[in-house]
Parts: structure tokens; C-alpha cells; sequence
């Protein structure tokens, strides 16, 4: 194709992308130098026979005007990724100095609002990712082993916990898990405790968060270890069993060999996705003792005041963190291109 | 090894039918229990004395004279205007999957046939576009938004959630256009079709069934979008998904949680529908990325 219809072709996708995703993301890191004008405050003495005394008031008009005229705030370089909310640099070096040893300096640590949601972001992506990849693949060994029959309806109600906005997936979890849900009821009769409650400490919530996650994306590994085990050769399997073979070692020595490309596939793919995790705690109303860096934007982006420069600051951070996360990615599709090119 | 049951062990064909059973309980069940529950009353839905009144609803016979009582469907749909977010819903998702496939399958065609070394370079762009989590480019769209005043609109969201769209969309059409033959666009370019015409009338009634399973995952995505539609629709103009969070935000009087409940029920049916019709686009959509590479 040549380069001029190409152009042609390609123009309306790209300029969407451009607009919305590419200025977006050179906005936000411009915005995260910039903190909104501080108010125009006005001195003005008055003076009466018990003396003269200084009085300070907001001058309205002018901080709007200011603030009307240069929406961006003023120019403060990186302050605001060095502030308590976010990396916290000050705080971090005091830690240091006063903690005696490594855990305090962890727990101490794990005050900082931004370190807790990076806390529970990182623990929530590599637990919930090799978890979803095993629970899948099980589910995968056993509807192949299937009557044909039951394999469609199987697949159907498979596909719900994924197929559905995880802000209702949680949402629907979350009234079971109620302490007057059914769930939530099961629990306190197993555990003997009436007032069992998953939602109030801390540890419970994020198992209750992990679990939840792992429903929401095992259907997804499933669908792919399924499909590729209907591409396993046959006759590796035959004479791996002749050479004797036991069912586990056939799944470990050419089932799991044969299925790795598509492990990694869905394995950094939900590192991604992951590393994302947000409706899940809106969902549970599980903020108080879980956050994630996503929530943490949209807490900054909603409610009355729209903090945008600290929210600014935490996407980038966040998409930092994405970058390190994408980068076997490009690596993977970088090898597979120039492989195919050889060809 | 799997594939023929019959010589299986029978204590492994019994741990695998436990193994099913198991695993379509925790699939189905919530969404079942959550719908019976949605025609009770809070009070037997979440009882705190017995759970077997979620299903044998006392308090609702008692209270409205049935077991089911449609409550919480009349307040969330007349009462908390939730139809008017399911008119919303609708414009969105019909006016997202039109504009993500019309200039995705433009632009995926292209990349699909284009030989030189760029197209690679798009394609990554696209790949580092959809590892960026939406709600990180909020803060991006606010400013300009209100300045201009675009914010709060239909429109303006449909255009947002068509350009984050894109990059999963260039990917899954530019892979489905490889499948088909090049040769069948260069015959009807040696005819004297321009790539335009040969793109109209060879390409486009054959390409089907790539765009149907891409239009489908365009659907999904801006159906229970919540990152954007949460930060950039007013009150009014909101979407089912926030407009659910918004009913959780208001204080859990009685009756509320049941409008909730309700609403949720509302929305997730229609995608029940879709996965029994679609199954098998489903299915092969999201294996395209993953069979290929």
C-alpha cells in the first residue's frame, strides 16, 4: 500500500488516538509541575481610636481572575511528587533515621497514603495473576475432559464472572459477603464468631479483594488454556504414556510445555490489567482498608474539590509503574515480529 | 490424553465432576441468588435472623402480601430514574461500537497492508496505548473539558471511550484482515479498483465475522466502563454502571440497597442474553490475540 493512502486509511484512528489518549498523557505530566494559584490576599489596616490593626481578606475577584487566566497554576517542578501524599521524600528520609530496624521502617512506611496503595497494588497484581493462571488452567483440564454436550453450557456460565463491569461483579460478591448475607452468615456459623465481619479488618479485605479478583479473571485464562489444549499433538501424548508416563507427569512434560506461549501471553496481560484494579474497591467499599493507585486518582479526581495536580502526579507515577510492567511485553512482540520477518 | 473420557479412572471422573460442579457454583450462583434476591424486601434479602428468608421471603408475604414483590425495580426504574440511564447506556454503546469500527477497520485494514516497517511502530504504539489505565488519562481531559465546555456531555465521553477503544480494536481487526487473502484486494487493484474500491467491494463482504466479534468487545467495553463515564458525564447524562455507584453513595436507607440490587440485576441481563447468543465470537475473540502470537 502506498504511504499517501495509507495516510489516508489510517488518519481518523490516529487522530482519535493523538487527541485522546497521546495529548492526555503529555497533559498530565505537564500538570503534575503545576499547583493550583494560591489566593490573592489583600492586607488592609484599619485604623480606629483603639489603635490601628492589619486585616487580611481573600480578594475574591482577583484569585479568580488569576486562576480564570492561567488554569494550569503555577510553575513547582517536582514538589508535588515529593509531597506526603505522593512519594513522600522528607518523610521517607525521617523514617529512616528514626526507625531501629527494617520492620519498623516498613510499618512506618506503610503510613504514607501513596506507599499503601502501592502496597496493596503490587500485592494484588502477583497474587491474583498466578493465582487466575492455575485456577484457569485446572477448570481448562477439566471441561476438556467433558461430554461435548456439556462443554457449551459449561463455557456459558463460565464466561459471567468476566463478561460483567467488575464494578457489579463486585458489587453482587459484596451483598453475599454482607453480614447479613448468605455468605457472610456461613462464615460467622463456620468460624462460631456472630460478629464476623470480612469488612472489617484489614487482612480479610484484601484476601476477600484477591478472591474476587481471581473470579473475575479465571473465566479468561480458562477460554485460552481451553482453546490451545485443542491444538495438543496427540502423538507426543501417545508415546509419553508408552515410555510410561503418569497422567500428572504427561500434564507437567508436554501439556504445560506445549500451552507456555499462551502462559505468558495471558500471564503479562494481567499483570497489565492487574496492576489496574480499581472498581473492585468502589465495588466493596473496601477503601478504608484497601487502595489501589488507580483509586487513589479517582479519589483526587472526585468529590467536591478536583485536586487535578496531585491526581496529575499519581497517573504518572501509575503509568511509570505500567511502563515496568509492559515491558516483556514489547520485548515479546518485538521477537515475534522480527521472527516473522525472517520467515 | 483428556480428550477421550472414557479411559479415564473412575475416581478422577469423579473428582473432575466435583471439580465442575464447584467451579459453576461459584461462576452462576451469585448472579442466580442475586437475582431471586432482587424480587424480596431488604429485609429478607439481608436478614440478619435467618437466612433462609432470602428464600422463603416472611417479611416480604407479610409486608406485600407475595413472595416477590417488584419494589425494587419500580424505585430504581420510576422512582431513582433509571430508565433514563439506560437510554444512555444505549446511545453510548450504539454510537461507540459504530465509530471504534469505522475508523478501526479503516485503520486496521491499512495496517494489514501495509508492508513497510512503520506499521510495526504503529502497532507497538497502540500496545504501550492499551496498557494505559483509562482513569489515568482523566486528569488530562478535565481542564480542557470544562474550559471549553465539553464536559458532562454524551458526546464527548462517546469520543473518549471510541479513542481508548482503538488500540484493542486496530489489534484484533489488523489481526482478522491478515487472515484474509491478499490477493483478492491486488486482483481487483490490477482490474483498475482504487484501494478504496477494492477495500468497498471485496473487502468489506467478506470481513464480517472479524467485526462482529470486534464490535462485540467495543460493546463490553463501553457498557461497563466506569473510569470515564464515573468522571466525565453530569448527574443527568450518567451511564448505568455510575449511575448503580452513585444509588450506593446515598445513604443505605431502607429500600435503597433494593434499588441497587435491582438495578444490577437490569444490567447484567442484557449481557447474559449477549454471551447465549455470542458465545462463540466470545470465545474466539479472545483467543485471536493469544492463538496468534
Amino acid at each position: 500500500m502506498k504511504h499517501k493512502t495509507f495516510f489516508w486509511f489510517f488518519l481518523p484512528t490516529a487522530s482519535a488516538m493523538i487527541l485522546f489518549i497521546a495529548l492526555p498523557i503529555f497533559s498530565i505530566v505537564i500538570q503534575s509541575l503545576f499547583t493550583p494559584h494560591d489566593a490573592v490576599i489583600i492586607v488592609t489596616e484599619n485604623c480606629d481610636p483603639f489603635g490601628c490593626k492589619q486585616e487580611t481578606t481573600i480578594d475574591q475577584e482577583a484569585t479568580r481572575d488569576l486562576r480564570k487566566s492561567e488554569p494550569l497554576g503555577k510553575f513547582v517542578g517536582l514538589e508535588i511528587y515529593k509531597d506526603r501524599g505522593h512519594l513522600a521524600v522528607n518523610e521517607i528520609k525521617e523514617i529512616w533515621v528514626e526507625s531501629n530496624n527494617f520492620a519498623e521502617f516498613r510499618n512506618n512506611i506503610g503510613n504514607l497514603p501513596f506507599y499503601r496503595a502501592m502496597a496493596f497494588t503490587l500485592t494484588f497484581t502477583f497474587t491474583v495473576t498466578p493465582l487466575m493462571l492455575v485456577f484457569g488452567f485446572i477448570i481448562a483440564l477439566a471441561v476438556n475432559s467433558l461430554h461435548q454436550t456439556l462443554k457449551g453450557l459449561t463455557i456459558f456460565f463460565s464466561l459471567l464472572p468476566m463478561i460483567v463491569s467488575p464494578l457489579i461483579g463486585s458489587l453482587v460478591l459484596f451483598w453475599m459477603i454482607d453480614s447479613r448475607g448468605i455468605i457472610g452468615e456461613a462464615l460467622q456459623y463456620l468460624f462460631e464468631d456472630p460478629d464476623l465481619s470480612l469488612k472489617a479488618s484489614t487482612g480479610l479485605t484484601w484476601v476477600m479483594l484477591i478472591v474476587y479478583g481471581v473470579w473475575h479473571a479465571a473465566p479468561f485464562s480458562f477460554v485460552v488454556f481451553y482453546a490451545g489444549l485443542q491444538t495438543l499433538p496427540m502423538d507426543t501424548i501417545e508415546s509419553a504414556k508408552i515410555d510410561g508416563a503418569s497422567r500428572l507427569q504427561q500434564v507437567w512434560y508436554v501439556v504445560i510445555p506445549h500451552l507456555m506461549p499462551l502462559i505468558t501471553f495471558v500471564a503479562l496481560m494481567q499483570l497489565m490489567d492487574n496492576f489496574r484494579v480499581f472498581e473492585p474497591i468502589v465495588g466493596f467499599s473496601a477503601e478504608a482498608h484497601a487502595q489501589s493507585l488507580s483509586w487513589f486518582i479517582f479519589n483526587d479526581l472526585g468529590g467536591e474539590t478536583r485536586l487535578l495536580s496531585s491526581a496529575a502526579t499519581s497517573s504518572v507515577l501509575t503509568i511509570i509503574g505500567v511502563s515496568i510492567l509492559l515491558f516483556p511485553v514489547l520485548i515479546r512482540t518485538w521477537r515475534d515480529f522480527n521472527e516473522k520477518s525472517a520467515k | 490424553m483428556i480428550n477421550h473420557s472414557l479411559k479415564l479412572p473412575i475416581s478422577l471422573k469423579v473428582s473432575i465432576s466435583i471439580f465442575i460442579v464447584f467451579w459453576l457454583i461459584i461462576a452462576a450462583f451469585p448472579f442466580i441468588w442475586t437475582l431471586w434476591g432482587s424480587f424480596k424486601i431488604e429485609a429478607d434479602f439481608f436478614s440478619k435472623a435467618d437466612w433462609m428468608n432470602a428464600l422463603f421471603a416472611p417479611r416480604t408475604i407479610a409486608e406485600k402480601g407475595g413472595a416477590f414483590t417488584g419494589d425494587g425495580y419500580y424505585g430504581a426504574w420510576v422512582q431513582e430514574n433509571f430508565w433514563q440511564a439506560v437510554i444512555n447506556t444505549t446511545l453510548v454503546c450504539f454510537f461507540v461500537v459504530g465509530t471504534s469500527l469505522t475508523i478501526g477497520t479503516l485503520g486496521g485494514y491499512a495496517l494489514s497492508r501495509s508492508s513497510y516497517k512503520y506499521t510495526f511502530w504503529l502497532l507497538i504504539t497502540a500496545l504501550i496505548f492499551r496498557a494505559m489505565p483509562p482513569i489515568t488519562l482523566v486528569a488530562g481531559y478535565l481542564l480542557p473539558f470544562y474550559e471549553w465546555n465539553l464536559w458532562g456531555h454524551l458526546a464527548t465521553t462517546v469520543i473518549v471511550l471510541v479513542a481508548i477503544n482503538q488500540p484493542f480494536t486496530l489489534w484484533m481487526l489488523h489481526s482478522f484482515f491478515q487472515k484474509i487473502p491478499k490477493e483478492l484486494d491486488e486482483s481487483a487493484k490490477v482490474d483498475g479498483c482504487t484501494q478504496f474500491q477494492a477495500f468497498r467491494h471485496v473487502i468489506i463482504p467478506v470481513m464480517w465475522p472479524g467485526v462482529i466479534t470486534t464490535g462485540l468487545f467495543s460493546f463490553l467495553l463501553a457498557y461497563n466502563d466506569f473510569a470515564i463515564t464515573s468522571m466525565l458525564l453530569s448527574q443527568n447524562n450518567q451511564t448505568m454502571v455510575p449511575k448503580i455507584a452513585s444509588f450506593m453513595g446515598t445513604t443505605q436507607t431502607e429500600g435503597n440497597v433494593m434499588f441497587a440490587v435491582a438495578a444490577v440485576v437490569s444490567t447484567t441481563a442484557p449481557l447474559f442474553i449477549m454471551v447465549m447468543f455470542f458465545q462463540r465470537q466470545i470465545v474466539s475473540g479472545l483467543t485471536a490475540g493469544a492463538v496468534k502470537g
